[in-house]
């Protein structure tokens, strides 16, 4: 039996020089070994040049967050130390590229030259295969198989022939042999596991992209951001495999608007774009609302107005998610929380849309889109999947409304095509036949009907997840890609004796009573950690919850460490 | 040649019970009435037709007919309609609407329609002004023009949709006047079957806000396309579009181009497989 239980090493060094490639093959590697990972990482915005963090925590235990404090640090350059090295334990190892960090600088006790670019150089032949080495060498220290690397390396090679393989796999053979013969403890960082069939590994992009897959999405239309694009780039790949359609058009604009054309066509359509984009979006939304077109949008947050801090984190868009709108306009705004989250709130959001004729924006970020995660593998026969009401073929005149009053608010749609459904789907105030009309009591009754959608929708929100002591009467309340910190930092409080519980609501607007509030009534003093200055979830619940609402907001671009909320929690307990 | 009775009958099927709520005189009549008789000859089913358009007098045009039709909002009828045929290319659509929609809040969808050729007929009823916000100079208004916004006159000069349409990569383009019924009934003819994106500019005149550009001012303009013109020659559409002394009238250029949906269908038919053999490929590459 191994001691150790939970591992965190970062890697720093100059972006464009196998920081990030070192740290993604170690986590697949990792995770493919039966080791639960969870990744962080963060990069400029520049294609090369600049400085790359990649974060990985592994366990033999599901992980929620990406960790505090590091056992170990990569210092691929002198920068990668100085800025990290602060942020190790006490009694944590430094690992450093000999040519490129000054031993003389380096202050920890443990401590362990790495010559990454001199075995690169020197022995392979290679100067660009340090990081080959320094995966060879991680993974040793990790002890995982060496088979779990090298098929990596003849994937990720494959169509560079045999002679490119092999002088990476001679790489990682250097870089394993290398801590073989020099390294004296090893067993601090082994953790004792067994590959497992059911799990998956992937980020939370892909996730999203699964998820749309499953929910039987089969047109996407979108426009190149950050951090975005990778669930553009995966469903132009697989959208075409199931007769879908993946369109890179102009601008967001178009990106929605032909999403809502589709989806009048009746196919499940969706968009995905990060907070410029999505301001873009905002008159589509209001015609998806009053044209009654269900649209799923994913709003992949990042850092700031305007451009900002691209391939940074922030929970900033929620006000423009929410309330990003001309008129009144019925729509659904979701926040999955982790990457499994990603991929079922995502199938949820497709649900939603379709069943309630509704935008449905799902908002996830920076750091939660580019992590990843091991999940448990999704057993896709139990996922439920529901299909908008359509009209079906009938008579001539059979005086088909197509957006007739009803109790729940749903009016069946009419799919062009259709005989005796022909309707015009209309951003215009309109009678139940679709005709425009101005009338006061049109218009209110009409407003009623899109909003009564909503209100018929609660039954089918996904649930709120409610941890720690149910009665306490110290509560945290959290949304997005928090969770993990959150459920940590919650736990770790409840073994130390603090009653507390914490809540996590998946659907953030509308936030009826029933879904949040009446679970929050006995709490009387709640915690709102946000990554974001002005609290704007805090913001939404304090118009109606009547506890002490304590904010807790930071906002530099970086997810938060369960140690925060930790201490943030004991500050007010 | 249609004849009164079927004119009537025409109207009778592909009429709605909405009335037109445009002023008396308006250029719009006349294009709707082409637009009914074009679907008309060309019998298609109601239910298969769905009319696009963005804001503006003409946009209202799919109330006014008893097919399918989205009014969506202002200077996106391109990619409304777009996402419409490529979700389902058996649907007849037709994309309508105003010199403003077109040119000046929707330009930016322009050329990427043109060049993305979907099988599609973009009519905009150009009257060099805006109606339905009560008379507005448009991108289209010559210079001079006074206007409510320009009240010392258009300072700028108007864009040339012909040239434009020709340019940016549209493989039918056509000018017609709705002052000219069975010209314009053919032009739509045309336009509609051809296969991919099919551009008619149609002079509209407003009768309420443009006391220049009027029926009897174009009237005066107007001549067939040249005997003999041929609509395959990119450059002599071009000399055509250039030329302001005479508007004409009549399809300018032509050319054949696979449209959107067989492009698209093309790229996936080696690939496409179902959904479940897709998802079992990705819980392995995830696995």
């Amino acid at each position: 039996m191994s001691k150790v239980h939970d591992i965190v090493i970062r890697i720093g060094g100059e972006s464009g020089e196998g920081v990030i490639s070192t740290g993604e093959l170690l986590t697949l590697a990792a995770a493919r070994a039966g080791l639960w990972v969870h990744t962080f990482r963060t990069y400029p915005a520049e294609i090369k040049g600049g400085h790359a963090v990649f974060q990985l925590r592994v366990s033999d235990q599901p992980l929620y967050s990406h960790g505090d404090n590091l056992n170990a640090l990569l210092a691929f350059n002198q920068e990668g130390y100085d800025m990290h090295h602060q942020d190790l334990r006490p009694d944590g190892t430094v690992v450093f590229d000999t040519e490129q960090v000054d031993e003389s600088t380096v202050k920890e006790s443990r401590k362990f030259p790495l010559p990454l670019s001199r075995i690169a150089k020197e022995e392979i032949k290679m100067p660009l295969a340090k990081n080959m080495v320094a995966l060879g060498a991680l993974a040793r220290l990790f002890s995982i198989p060496e088979d779990y690397t090298h098929k990596l390396c003849r994937e990720k090679f494959a169509k560079k022939g045999d002679a490119v393989i092999q002088k990476n796999l001679e790489a990682l053979t250097a870089g394993k042999k290398y801590i073989e013969e020099n390294f004296t403890d090893l067993e601090q960082f082994r953790i004792q596991v067994a590959p497992s069939e059911l799990r998956l590994v992937l980020s939370g992009n892909e996730a999203i992209g699964m998820g749309a897959l499953v929910a039987g999405c089969t047109h996407y239309f979108g426009y190149p951001i950050t951090p975005a694009s990778d669930i553009m780039e995966f469903l132009a790949i697989e959208l075409p495999k199931v007769g879908g359609i993946m369109m890179q058009v102009e601008d967001e604009i178009a990106a929605l608007a032909m999403a809502v054309g589709a989806s009048y066509s009746g196919k499940k359509c969706m968009t995905a774009t990060s907070g410029p984009g999505l301001s873009l979006m905002t008159e589509l939304l209001g015609l998806a609302g009053m044209a009654e077109v269900p649209v799923v949008v994913a709003d992949i947050q990042r850092a700031g107005p305007s451009t900002g801090m691209p391939t940074k984190t922030e929970q900033g868009d929620l006000n423009l998610a929410a309330f990003g709108a001309h008129g009144e306009s019925p729509r659904i705004v979701i926040s999955p929380m982790s990457v499994e989250d990603c991929f079922y709130q995502t199938v949820n959001a497709f649900n939603l849309a379709e069943r309630y004729q509704v935008p449905v924006l799902l908002l996830s970020d920076q750091a939660l889109a580019t992590r990843t995660e091991c999940i448990p593998k999704p057993d896709l026969k139990k996922v439920k999947v529901f299909d908008r009401v359509v009209h079906r073929d009938g008579a001539e005149n059979n005086n088909y409304l197509r957006y007739q009053y009803t109790e729940d608010g749903v009016s069946p749609m009419a799919l062009p095509g259709t005989s005796g459904g022909a309707y015009v789907a209309t951003g215009l105030e309109h009678s139940e036949g679709g005709r425009p009309r101005y009338d006061p009591v049109t218009h209110q009754k009409m407003t009623d009907k899109r909003f009564r959608k909503l209100a018929s929708a609660v039954a089918d929100f996904p649930r709120v997840d409610v941890l720690g002591d149910a009665d306490a009467e110290l509560g945290i309340v959290g949304w997005g890609s928090t969770l993990g910190a959150i459920r940590e930092a919650t736990e770790r409080a409840r073994a130390k004796g603090i009653r507390i519980a914490s809540f996590y609501p998946r659907v953030l607007y509308p936030l009826p009573d029933g879904y949040l509030l009446d679970q929050l009534k006995d709490v009387k003093r709640l915690i709102v950690p946000e990554i974001n200055s002005q609290g704007q979830f805090a913001n939404l619940l304090e118009q109606r919850y009547r506890g002490e609402l304590i904010r807790y907001n930071i906002y530099g671009g970086l997810p938060f460490r369960p140690g925060e909320i930790l201490k943030k929690i004991e500050e007010v307990a | 040649m249609v004849s009164e009775s079927a004119a009537v009958l025409a109207k009778a099927e592909y009429k709605s019970e909405v009335k037109p709520t445009w002023c008396p005189g308006c250029g719009d009549f006349g294009v709707l009435r082409a637009v009914y008789e074009a679907f008309d000859q060309l019998g298609y089913q109601t239910k298969d037709i769905v009319l696009v358009s963005g804001i503006g007098c003409s946009s209202r045009i799919p109330y006014f007919v008893s097919s399918y039709g989205f009014h969506g909002v202002h200077g996106r009828v391109l990619p409304l309609a777009t996402g419409i045929k490529v979700a389902n290319p058996d649907l007849h659509v037709v994309a309508m609407g105003g010199d403003g929609d077109a040119f000046s809040i929707g330009a930016g969808h322009l050329p990427h329609a043109m060049r993305r050729n979907p099988d599609l007929t973009y009519i905009v009823m150009d009257n060099n002004i805006y109606g339905l916000t009560k008379g507005q100079t448009s991108p289209t208004s010559h210079f001079q023009f006074k206007t409510k916004s320009t009240p010392f006159g258009n300072l700028e000069d108007p864009l040339n949709p012909m040239a434009m349409a020709i340019v940016c990569g549209a493989t039918f383009v056509a000018k017609g006047f709705s002052g000219k019924a069975k010209e314009l009934t053919e032009l739509f003819l045309k336009a509609i079957a051809h296969k991919g994106f099919s551009f008619v500019d149609v002079i509209s005149p407003c009768p309420t806000f443009n006391r220049v550009d009027t029926f009897k001012y174009f009237a005066e303009k107007v001549q067939p396309v040249p005997e003999g013109h041929d609509p395959s020659n990119k450059m002599k559409a071009l000399e055509l579009a250039y030329n302001t002394d005479v508007h004409h009238l009549g399809v300018y250029y032509q050319a054949e181009r696979p449209p959107l949906n067989q492009r698209l269908a093309q790229a996936r038919q080696h690939v496409e497989t179902d959904r479940q053999t897709v998802l079992e490929e990705l819980l392995v590459r995830f696995g």
